[in-house]
């Protein structure tokens, strides 16, 4: 566990803005080559590995997406100050006065706003419009700016991991290193079934990864390790919390995209129950997660999503439990040592749904 | 310490307005190596104190104050989540997910949550976030919070020290460490001169909050010459081009109806005749800075004000340049030695 909690502190370090996973996905490959028995890196940018299951079970799939959300530079303006666009789902506010680092390179940059004294009584009021920031890098003019940065090049937010409170972890990017360090863990131990354990791209934009991972794995059963919303916050209605940090790994019943597979669902919170772990269900439909892509991406898959609550997702300080995180490796870990007695596969039915 | 660094060094340092004491030691420690006699005072003031070589010598008080913008605890949740207001002008559109500091019965890391995209309903996407509204996450439930934090407990924002290209260098409270910085450079180069006159530096409290600091040390030293150090508004856009000077062009010199024009007017001879960069600054108003205070503290004492540019300014990003820094030094000192020729 220990291990598993430093893993997520290094991924959490690490840059890997949707299109631009390599060093997120370096860093996975010296971790789990010792585990697996097959690994490979397709065309998208997918890491897929394999690890040959001890009896004769379904073909399970684990899905954790490298990629967060981020920056791509646009336009160097003649006084040296970058404009972006954003990459995935980032709140306007939630870009002021943060710090960025850009390319390879990483050089850093910040993202200035207009001084509170120059704003109008209307622009008090208001709010803030991502079109009007741009990173300052320090530069004087364009061509220094250019010195440094290309248009195309992706920022990420400059924000190192931090353990406080009650056992507490902040960290940009934990949606969704923290599939990724639970995925890592996952593989360290052999299973009845054979395990294709994939590490996909782009998930931020629409979910693109999963779609190539998943028709080249062609998966019966699929369990995608997501970090998800949480927004347990005073003043919150429950319904609006989504999840409740603390409260254990939360089950995804359906969202935007999926609704999980009824018996899969089952066998998780049977499991849980059964191994005393604890587990929630996320109150909204809000948010859409790789399992979208890969129930329909193969031959047909059995989905369900376990996911970590992480407060103020999307933004450079996520916030989440790290009882939750030990839970989420317990919980799908069992599930997996567990997964061929007690599902049946849709078409071992003769295709005809059982009761 | 090279100016660049010891910028960096005065940013990372904590001092919400109003609870400098958690930082006088530390900016006396500072002045101490270049002055004849360090003071703190009952507001927690930071005075140093250079002996002018002259038999007769006049008082030249230069301030520029230490205190920097935050937040205070106004409300602990049964949670454990805090309340909070602004001590200072904090902008609440400009400190969503942002790291800060409790400093309660010891210092908790804390950050000011935001609601994640996927939450917020369409209607409420173009609505303006109230502070009131808002909460730090330290992560501890209610009962320990309470034990850790109480109401009036100051939040300073975490945003180290970043440099950037071009010597510049962005941070939470570059207005106005980058003009304790200054007063620093001051020090260091009145060490190379020589002056006539008796020069008080001296740091400023609670300027965030109404120049409350400058009011004391401007009672309390009868100066014949006051100086006032802080930041301007840099360049950027959207700014009036009037109002924001470019950053690494030079010190600002303020012109205006408080200032001593006679004063700024020598002051600008210098630094023309010294080949120190400047710019002028046209201050219609009061300035809003600690000249005011100068201007009518006891009878009245003539003052200037030299000004930093600085992007950005009361963000976690506040950018300034440390060339202007270095020029604001050797200007002051410069016209204060000058004085000396008189």
């Amino acid at each position: 566990m220990k291990e598993a909690l430093e893993n997520l502190k290094k991924l959490t370090a690490l840059d890997g803005v949707s299109g631009e996973e390599k060093p997120v996905r370096d860093y996975i490959i010296s971790k789990i080559t010792d585990h697996v028995d097959d690994y490979y890196v397709d065309n998208i940018g997918n890491l897929i590995t394999y690890k040959k299951g001890t009896g004769n079970g379904p073909k399970v799939m684990l899905d954790a997406h490298m990629d967060e959300v981020g920056l791509l530079i646009t336009l160097i303006n003649s006084d040296g100050l970058l404009k972006f666009r954003t990459i995935g789902g980032i709140e306007d506010r939630v870009l002021v006065g943060k710090r960025v680092r850009i390319g390879e390179n990483r050089v850093p940059g910040i993202i200035g706003f207009k001084p509170l004294h120059l704003q109008s009584s209307k622009e008090r009021k208001g709010t803030v419009d991502k079109k009007q920031l741009t990173i300052d890098i320090g530069a004087k003019d364009k061509e220094q700016a250019a010195s440094k940065v290309e248009i195309g090049d992706l920022a990420a937010f400059a924000y190192d991991p931090v353990e406080f409170g009650d056992n507490k972890l902040m960290a940009k990017a934990l949606d969704d290193r923290v599939g990724c360090a639970v995925l890592i863990e996952l593989l360290k131990h052999k299973y009845e079934c054979d395990i294709y354990g994939c590490f996909t791209v782009q998930e931020e934009i629409g979910l693109k990864g999963a779609k190539t991972s998943t028709f080249q794995v062609k998966p019966d059963i699929a369990l995608v390790l997501e970090g998800t919303t949480c927004y347990d916050v005073p003043d919150t209605k429950e319904y609006g919390m989504s999840t409740v940090c603390g409260k254990g790994p939360a089950l995804t019943v359906m969202d935007r995209t999926v609704i999980a597979d009824r018996d899969l669902l089952r066998h998780i919170t049977k499991t849980a129950e059964l191994n005393g772990i604890p587990y929630q269900f996320k109150q909204t439909i809000t948010g859409g997660t790789n399992a979208g892509k890969i129930q329909t991406g193969g031959t047909g898959a059995k989905v369900a999503v376990i996911a970590l609550p992480c407060r103020y997702i999307h933004s450079p300080v996520s916030v989440m439990d790290i009882n939750d995180f030990e839970n989420m490796i317990k919980l799908s870990k069992k599930v997996l040592e567990t997964l061929p007695a007690s599902i049946t596969l849709y078409r071992e039915q003769g295709g005809k749904e059982y009761v | 310490m090279e100016c660049g660094e010891l910028l960096k060094k005065l940013n990372d340092i904590r001092a919400v307005t109003g609870r400098e004491n958690m930082a006088a030691g530390k900016i006396a420690e500072l002045f101490r190596q270049y002055c004849d006699d360090v003071s703190i005072d009952a507001f927690y003031n930071v005075i140093g104190f250079k002996k002018g070589q002259s038999e007769n010598p006049g008082n030249v008080l230069i301030t520029a104050h230490y205190d920097e913008i935050g937040l205070i605890v106004t409300g602990i949740e049964d949670s454990g989540f805090l309340r909070f207001t602004a001590a200072g002008g904090v902008d609440a559109k400009a400190i969503g997910a942002m790291e800060v500091t409790v400093h309660g019965k010891k210092d908790l890391f804390g950050v000011i949550g935001v609601k994640p995209p996927h939450l917020i309903p369409p209607e409420d996407k173009d609505k303006g976030i109230k502070m009131e509204d808002m909460r730090i996450d330290i992560g501890y439930d209610g009962e320990k919070a309470r034990k850790l934090v109480s109401i009036g407990d100051m939040i300073s924002f975490n945003s180290p020290a970043q440099e950037l290209m071009n010597n510049r260098i962005a941070g939470k409270s570059m207005d106005n460490r980058s003009g304790v910085a200054a007063l620093v450079e001051i020090l260091k180069e009145l060490q190379k001169l020589k002056h006539d006159d008796n020069v008080y530096v001296v740091a400023t409290v609670q300027e965030e909050l109404g120049l409350i600091g400058a009011i004391c040390a401007t009672y309390n030293i009868k100066a014949d010459l006051g100086i006032a150090i802080d930041v301007c508004h840099g360049d950027m856009p959207d700014a009036p081009s009037d109002e924001a000077f470019p950053l690494d062009k030079g010190v600002a010199v303020a012109i205006g109806p408080i200032i001593s024009r006679k004063h700024a007017k020598e002051c600008i001879k210098i630094a023309n005749e010294e080949n120190i960069p400047y710019q002028i600054d046209p201050e219609a108003g009061d300035t809003g800075t600690e000249a005011a205070v100068h201007a009518v503290a006891r009878e009245g004492i003539p003052v200037i004000l030299l000004s930093i540019p600085c992007k950005y300014m009361h963000t976690a990003v506040e950018m300034v340049s440390v060339s202007d820094i270095v020029s604001t030094g050797r200007l002051a000192a410069r016209y204060i030695a000058g004085r000396s020729k008189e």
